[in-house]
């Protein structure tokens, strides 16, 4: 029912088909819906109004290229407005400051700050070998400096001892004198969420504030904030200062609206992007990425470089010379099955590729998710030792045996073979081709994968 | 909210309207503007509708809203209260029929309430300011931390336990929910208590395998009781914008969810989404929460919260 502003924004430009210079005609018409489409998406209607005004401006008149059709041509367009918008560059978290550099995490309840505090903690020490120390500033809810004790704990990162009585400021300032003595390069100070016309609780961190003088002050939104985040932006920017933004969530399916209203209403980059429950879910924001992700156009380099950072360089090793002897067996499905598990899912990885909003929707629909590659996983397992490297083999009576040994129908298996056929056969062809040719062209279904995808 | 609320009109008025207050604030000045010597043309309702879409009722609901409103009025001088007013009656139509306090039968005992949303929305927090009122009310509760998942959400929700001195089933981290529902289901029964909240660990509505391990709390509590869990309560957060509408419609098919209760009414974010919500899905909202003390829940009401939406005194 609620399609995805990349969808929506795809159908729109769909209808543009006449060539020549843009008509302003057409160009507002298609304006209207981009228009619709954004606030649907709950970016903040100051925001969609510069936006389309500027964007209309900008799209009447310009001569169509060639090689392109006018929809595509409108869609790149407000693609580089959009990520102009965004923030021309990527920006990550700034440590240039006399050690150890006090990070302040502030938002409203439940945003998600004490997750992105830790996240953001595992990141600095894996990342970036920095010593770090966490201490919670968050009196008011129950457990709070209990959550973040743990959190610590898991990923391995000291936090302040908590006295209990001890007002934000007094902890503020004790976690600084901590972490100088211990020798920490970060401090990263977690606060209660707080409404931004709280005054009282709002005076207490410009307290903390200067008390600390942090170098970076990140503001947590959950990235399914509607309209209220212009109000929420721009008070916390107005009265505490920020240098920063954290954008929550990104791994739900309300996508796109808050991280474009925050960049416009702060002035400040969005730094760090949560992206899911465990705590290295946590990314780099890339404006050009999110932008053409928004309109449709897939975010391949996310992709690429994500793979690169979960695939082992031995096993990638080992594919690449059966790639040129074009063999792809059920061991080698299987570990492209896992590997995928690692990436995400087929939700996550589909997401990231272009053209596959809609075959994602419709798998959403047709209920075939993440369960399938379990499924498929268990298939394989069920298999022997043989049957895995010569799939030649699975005659009627194993396929029987193995359904049964995996709790599939025997449809099922013959399905997997013909994945596992078309994905040899593909192999078989890249290995030809020798280096390179391994990423599908923008709107083309990934070699291997049609057969996931319900026609 | 029932007899104790009654006693103190005044104080739960107050309350509400203090919450509600800065969420109309803005809306109300806005209307103001646009109508003081005006007609009510189209650019007039272009404006009106802008307003409703940043109280996140979105495009589509704002637009029919505003068409309606400007049928019959349509290029008349029309006074600022008077569109306020006529505005206020479109919207409290869509939310009446849903607006149905949270009843509590007493034939089912202990009666069950599972409590699900998306991470942050307020759950936890709800739980305990639900445990005030049910004890207020007479009732014997007790809570289960069905949250095993997130860091020291156990801890959290024992906290509340301890504040309302009411007893809190737990497990490890990490433990099985289903199980933990079971166990608590168990000791409520043998403690003979009336109530059973259970807390579920925050989740979005597009992580499917989160989604099949709530229905699987849901299949072992059935187990117990068909009958349970007697009321599925979603939390929804104000500041959530039009992504509250899947997530009623994901969690309404995946958890079965009885009824609403919007948290954080007390910011700036108007709510505006449950306009949407009362229009697509046939979910009474029971409650909102207009404020952090454990008496901040209050039971909603469609003609105080549309004039509240709206900037008209109540």
């Amino acid at each position: 029912m609620f399609d995805s502003l990349s969808d929506k924004l795809g159908g729109i430009f769909d209808k543009l088909k006449r060539r020549g210079a843009l008509k302003e005609a057409d160009v507002r018409q298609a304006m209207r819906e981009v228009r619709v489409a954004l606030l649907e998406a709950d970016v903040a209607l100051p925001v969609v109004k510069d936006f389309i005004a500027s964007v209309t401006e900008r799209a009447v008149g310009q001569e169509v290229m060639k090689s392109v059709s006018p929809g595509q041509m409108v869609v790149k367009i407000v693609n580089d407005h959009l990520t102009e918008m965004l923030g021309s560059d990527t920006s990550g978290i700034s440590l240039a400051a006399v050690a150890p550099v006090p990070i302040l995490m502030v938002g409203l309840q439940g945003s998600g700050k004490t997750t992105s505090a830790a996240k953001i903690a595992k990141r600095l020490k894996e990342k970036e070998n920095k010593k770090v120390m966490m201490a919670s500033l968050d009196i008011y809810r129950p457990a709070a400096m209990e959550q973040l004790k743990i959190l610590g704990e898991q990923i391995g990162v000291p936090t302040l001892p908590i006295i209990d009585g001890q007002l934000p400021v007094d902890i503020a300032k004790r976690a600084m004198t901590a972490a100088k003595l211990q020798g920490m390069d970060v401090i990263l100070l977690d606060t209660a969420g707080r409404l931004h016309i709280d005054q009282t609780l709002m005076a207490e961190i410009i307290g903390v504030r200067e008390a600390v003088t942090p170098h970076e002050t990140l503001l947590v939104v959950d990235s399914l904030t509607g309209q209220d985040a212009v109000n929420v932006a721009q008070s916390f920017s107005d009265q505490i200062g920020i240098t920063g933004v954290v954008l929550t969530r990104m791994d739900g399916d309300g996508r796109g609206g808050a991280a474009l209203s925050m960049r416009a209403v702060t002035g400040q980059p969005i730094k760090l992007v949560g992206t899911g429950e465990k705590l290295d879910d946590i990314e780099e924001f890339h404006p050009e990425r999110v932008a053409s992700r928004i309109l449709g156009m897939g975010d391949v380099v996310s992709l690429v470089e994500k793979a690169a950072e979960t695939i082992e360089a031995a096993e990638a090793e080992v594919m690449i010379k059966k790639m040129k002897k074009g063999q792809f067996d059920f061991d080698d499905l299987r570990a492209q099955l896992r590997q995928m598990k690692k990436l995400g899912g087929m939700s996550s990885i589909l997401g990231m590729l272009p053209g596959i909003g809609k075959a994602q929707k419709k798998m959403a629909n047709a209920n075939i998710d993440d369960s399938l590659l379990k499924r498929q996983e268990a298939i394989i397992n069920s298999m022997t030792p043989m049957e895995r490297g010569r799939p030649k083999l699975l005659n009627a009576s194993r396929k029987k045996r193995i359904a049964s040994g995996a709790g599939v129908s025997v449809q099922e298996i013959n399905k997997l073979i013909k994945m596992q056929k078309q994905m040899a056969v593909m192999m078989k062809k890249m290995g030809k081709m020798g280096q390179g040719g391994g990423m599908p062209l923008p709107g083309q279904i990934p070699p291997g994968m049609e057969g996931l995808i319900p026609k | 909210m029932t007899e104790d609320t009654i006693g103190k009109k005044k104080g739960w008025f107050s309350r509400l309207k203090d919450g509600l207050k800065r969420s109309s604030t803005a809306l109300s000045g806005g209307i103001g503007d646009i109508f003081v010597k005006r007609k009510l043309d189209a650019a007039t309702i272009e404006e009106l509708e802008d307003l409703l879409i940043m109280s996140d009722l979105g495009a589509a609901v704002s637009r029919a809203v505003c068409e309606k409103l400007s049928k019959n009025r349509f290029d008349k001088e029309i006074a600022p209260e008077e569109v306020q007013a006529a505005l206020a009656r479109e919207i409290a139509e869509i939310l009446r029929p849903v607006a149905t306090p949270l009843n509590i039968e007493a034939d089912h005992k202990p009666y069950i309430i599972l409590m699900v949303g998306v991470n942050g929305s307020g759950k936890t927090t709800t739980i305990g300011k639900l445990a005030k009122k049910f004890q207020k009310e007479g009732k014997s509760v007790m809570l289960g931390a069905g949250d095993t998942f997130r860091a020291a959400a156990i801890e959290q929700l024992q906290v509340w336990g301890d504040r309302n001195k009411v007893p809190v089933v737990s497990g490890k981290v990490g433990s099985d929910a289903a199980g933990l529902a079971y166990d608590a289901i168990q000791r409520a029964r043998a403690e003979n208590s009336d109530i059973l909240m259970i807390d579920t660990a925050g989740r979005l509505q597009n992580k499917s395998h989160l989604m099949a391990e709530l229905s699987k709390i849901i299949r072992v509590i059935k187990k117990q009781d068909e009958a349970a869990p007697h009321a599925t309560l979603l939390v929804l957060d104000a500041t959530t914008g039009q992504n509250a509408v899947q997530q009623a419609k994901v969690f309404q098919q995946a958890a079965d969810v009885s009824g609403l209760i919007m948290t954080k009414l007390d910011g700036t974010a108007r709510g505006g989404v449950l306009v949407s919500i009362a229009e697509k899905f046939d979910l009474p909202i029971h409650a909102i929460g207009v404020g952090e003390s454990i008496d901040d829940l209050q039971s909603f009401d469609a003609d105080d919260f549309s004039k509240m939406l709206v900037g008209l005194e109540i």
